[in-house]
């Protein structure tokens, strides 16, 4: 097993480097907001359990109030109606070796810092491809905007008619589903656009990847320092019994100032 | 007329707060009848069911034909100051910070001759209202009034450390995007209030409304969320030392039965109705406590926003009812808490209010406006249960004549 042990003296060289693309769970992140007759996602929420003291006095611990779909998280199948009969399609039943794959970085920031509503469409895709080559089988789709860097109040970005924030189109996602990529990510707080519940099928990246049994990755950070390919990705969810997602710690490896 | 109240000085930062001590605590089991009309702000007194005779102070039988058939009853509230006393010397501390002490023998329109405390603007001879207000000690007293309205009288230094009266005071409330919000923001600044800190919860999102609460003045907007102990230790860390009121308008409801809801909601109706309560009076309870005699913006009330469901519950709000009692209970173990220190727990009861979760009921509902109303007079009145409403007063008395036949009404068993 040559291939790892290269890996880790790569690592530690610095000839490879790992990038973290996770938001801190923070109780002031935000989360997506629905409709207030609609179920709720539940803040991240932090309550100590003791502190060295009286309640226990050589330990400090705390007890975590959150959803699946808190800060920085995985979208599994079973997240969506269209994915509910999708053969392992819950976090504790996908296989582990979907966790750690290749990832291609599509970057939209310039089209998202001029449109708020900026969309990922199969011509943005095919540009993508012009320059960088056809997208590999398995690999993971980040669509880069630079979202994660904005104030809180401009992250969700919502008005009176809803969110605006960036996202695909629905022919981008069967663009990227007939290239048999592994799933998309976005640096907003869902996979779809902020308006997507407009479109045809409303939420289409939720719709299509996971009818088609495939992943989403969310509120994801550092896009910025990932190279447009030839990184690789690791999200492992927690294995939460029928989780439909998870927080989760996303981190890269790129290739390092040394390599 | 009284000296109107200045607003206060900066304070002396060498000098010690003045620590709160209270009036006598000690009362019989039949005087406690002076204590609950006080808090409600009723003039009740012990009337005899069987001769009719009104009397005072109260006592476990009637004076004058012996029955123990007595009855707290609204009564007629005119008297006469036939003696007026001036104390000038008094071994207990709280009255020794506050010589020369003036108290008053009035005798009754309705019959008993009662020990009162004088309002400034009143002397001997003169027509009075009589009045029941909850002392330092949260106990019942009779406090002889002006017939008419004198200029500031609620200055009157006795008024003062009977009530908690906005004007000089510093506000706070919790919940900014709440309807009754802006009303009782400017209800409080029309009763002079010095500074008002609106609570604002989840920043990140934006809401119609924000823009006319901010471009108030006396007004600050500060980051807090009831269901984040982080939060209010942060803002209790900032603001804790000056919140002289503290008006929590943190509500969730959802409308629904227990059977057919969600306990996802209900856990959101416990989180901010009830936890909510009890983070909030840790983080602010202690510093509010500790500051009831700290001068002319001393900390004087913290105010909760029940519905009055919470007596009894409406099936049609199932979980929420339930939260609403749970919160009530709450607030009668930190009035326990509270009383050492002479910081009032005031709970304003509600109907159902004129807002988006409460759409297809038919009116009568309470505007925002009037809970404001209604929170601010609570204050200035120097109560500790208030009824806002039609129905909420409605419900009160039923629940007081029997909660059994109001469960059973509530719930269908009436027809």
């Amino acid at each position: 097993m040559s291939v790892l042990t290269d890996m880790a003296t790569a690592l530690a060289s610095g000839a490879v480097r790992v990038v973290d693309l996770t938001h801190r769970l923070d109780p002031d992140f935000p989360v997506i907001v629905l409709p207030p007759e609609f179920g709720q996602c539940a803040r991240f929420r932090m309550e100590e359990v003791s502190a060295y003291d009286h309640r226990g006095p050589a330990w400090k611990w705390h007890n975590l109030t959150l959803n699946e779909h808190t800060g920085t998280h995985f979208d599994a199948p079973v997240h969506w109606i269209s994915g509910r009969d999708v053969p392992n399609g819950a976090v504790d039943e996908i296989a582990p070796e979907n966790f750690i794959g290749p990832v291609v970085v599509i970057d939209c920031s310039q089209g998202a810092a001029e449109n708020e509503d900026f969309e990922l469409t199969p011509a943005v895709i095919e540009a993508w491809e012009a320059e960088h080559g056809t997208i590999p089988e398995g690999a993971w789709v980040l669509m880069r905007t630079d979202w994660s860097k904005r104030e809180p109040i401009d992250y969700l970005n919502m008005r009176e008619d809803g969110p605006h924030s960036p996202g695909p189109t629905p022919e981008a996602i069967q663009a990227l589903l007939a290239r048999g990529i592994r799933g998309f990510g976005t640096e907003t707080v869902g996979t779809d656009a902020g308006q997507g519940a407009h479109y045809t099928p409303p939420y289409p990246a939720h719709y299509f990847l996971h009818g088609a049994g495939r992943f989403g990755l969310q509120c994801l950070a550092n896009l910025d320092q990932l190279p447009p390919t030839g990184a690789l990705l690791i999200a492992a969810p927690l294995k939460i019994k029928g989780g439909t997602g998870s927080p989760l710690r996303v981190l890269a490896l790129v290739p390092g100032d040394r390599s | 007329m009284s000296t109107p109240l200045e607003a206060p000085k900066k304070k002396d930062p060498q000098k010690r707060s003045t620590v709160p001590t209270l009036p006598p605590l000690g009362r019989s089991r039949a005087a406690l009848g002076l204590t609950v009309a006080a808090a409600e702000g009723r003039f009740a007194l012990q009337h005899c069911a069987e001769c009719g005779t009104v009397q005072y102070p109260p006592r476990d039988a009637c004076g004058h034909c012996l029955s123990c058939d007595l009855v707290w009853r609204d009564t007629e509230t005119g008297g006469v100051v036939i003696a007026e006393t001036r104390i000038h010397a008094s071994p207990d501390p709280y009255f020794r910070e506050r010589l020369p002490w003036r108290m008053g023998t009035v005798k009754l329109d309705a019959g008993p001759i009662a020990l009162a405390h004088l309002h400034g603007d009143v002397a001997r001879g003169d027509r009075v209202r009589l009045a029941l207000h909850l002392d330092k000690a949260a106990q019942g007293v009779i406090v002889a009034l002006p017939v008419e309205r004198t200029d500031a009288m609620e200055d009157d230094p006795l008024m003062r450390s009977l009530t908690a009266h906005p004007r000089h005071r510093r506000v706070l409330i919790t919940d900014a995007r709440a309807p009754v919000t802006l009303p009782l923001i400017q209800a409080l600044q029309k009763a002079g209030a010095a500074h008002v800190f609106v609570g604002e919860a989840e920043s990140w999102r934006r809401w119609p409304g924000r823009d006319a609460i901010a471009a108030l003045e006396n007004v600050s907007i500060m980051p807090l969320d009831v269901t984040d102990a982080d939060s209010l230790q942060s803002l209790a860390g900032e603001i804790g030392g000056k919140t002289d009121i503290l008006v929590n308008t943190a509500r969730f409801v959802r409308p629904g039965g227990v059977l057919g809801s969600d306990t996802v909601f209900a856990r959101d109706e416990m989180e901010v109705n009830v936890l909510g309560l009890m983070r909030l009076a840790q983080a602010f309870g202690p510093s509010m406590a500790a500051r009831t005699a700290d001068g002319a913006n001393s900390a004087a009330a913290f105010v909760n926003i029940l519905s009055a469901h919470a007596l009894s519950p409406d099936p049609a709000f199932g979980a929420f009812a339930a939260s609403q009692a749970a919160a009530r209970s709450l607030s009668q173990t930190l009035r326990a808490e509270f009383h050492q220190s002479g910081l009032r727990m005031m709970n304003v009861y509600v109907g159902p209010i004129d807002d988006e979760w409460h759409q297809p009921l038919p009116p009568p509902k309470v505007a925002p406006q009037a809970l404001a109303r209604s929170i601010v007079e609570g204050l200035v009145e120097g109560r500790e249960e208030v009824f806002c409403g039609d129905v909420a007063r409605d419900l009160a008395e039923r629940w007081r004549h029997d909660p059994g036949i109001l469960e059973r009404e509530l719930t269908g068993g009436g027809a």
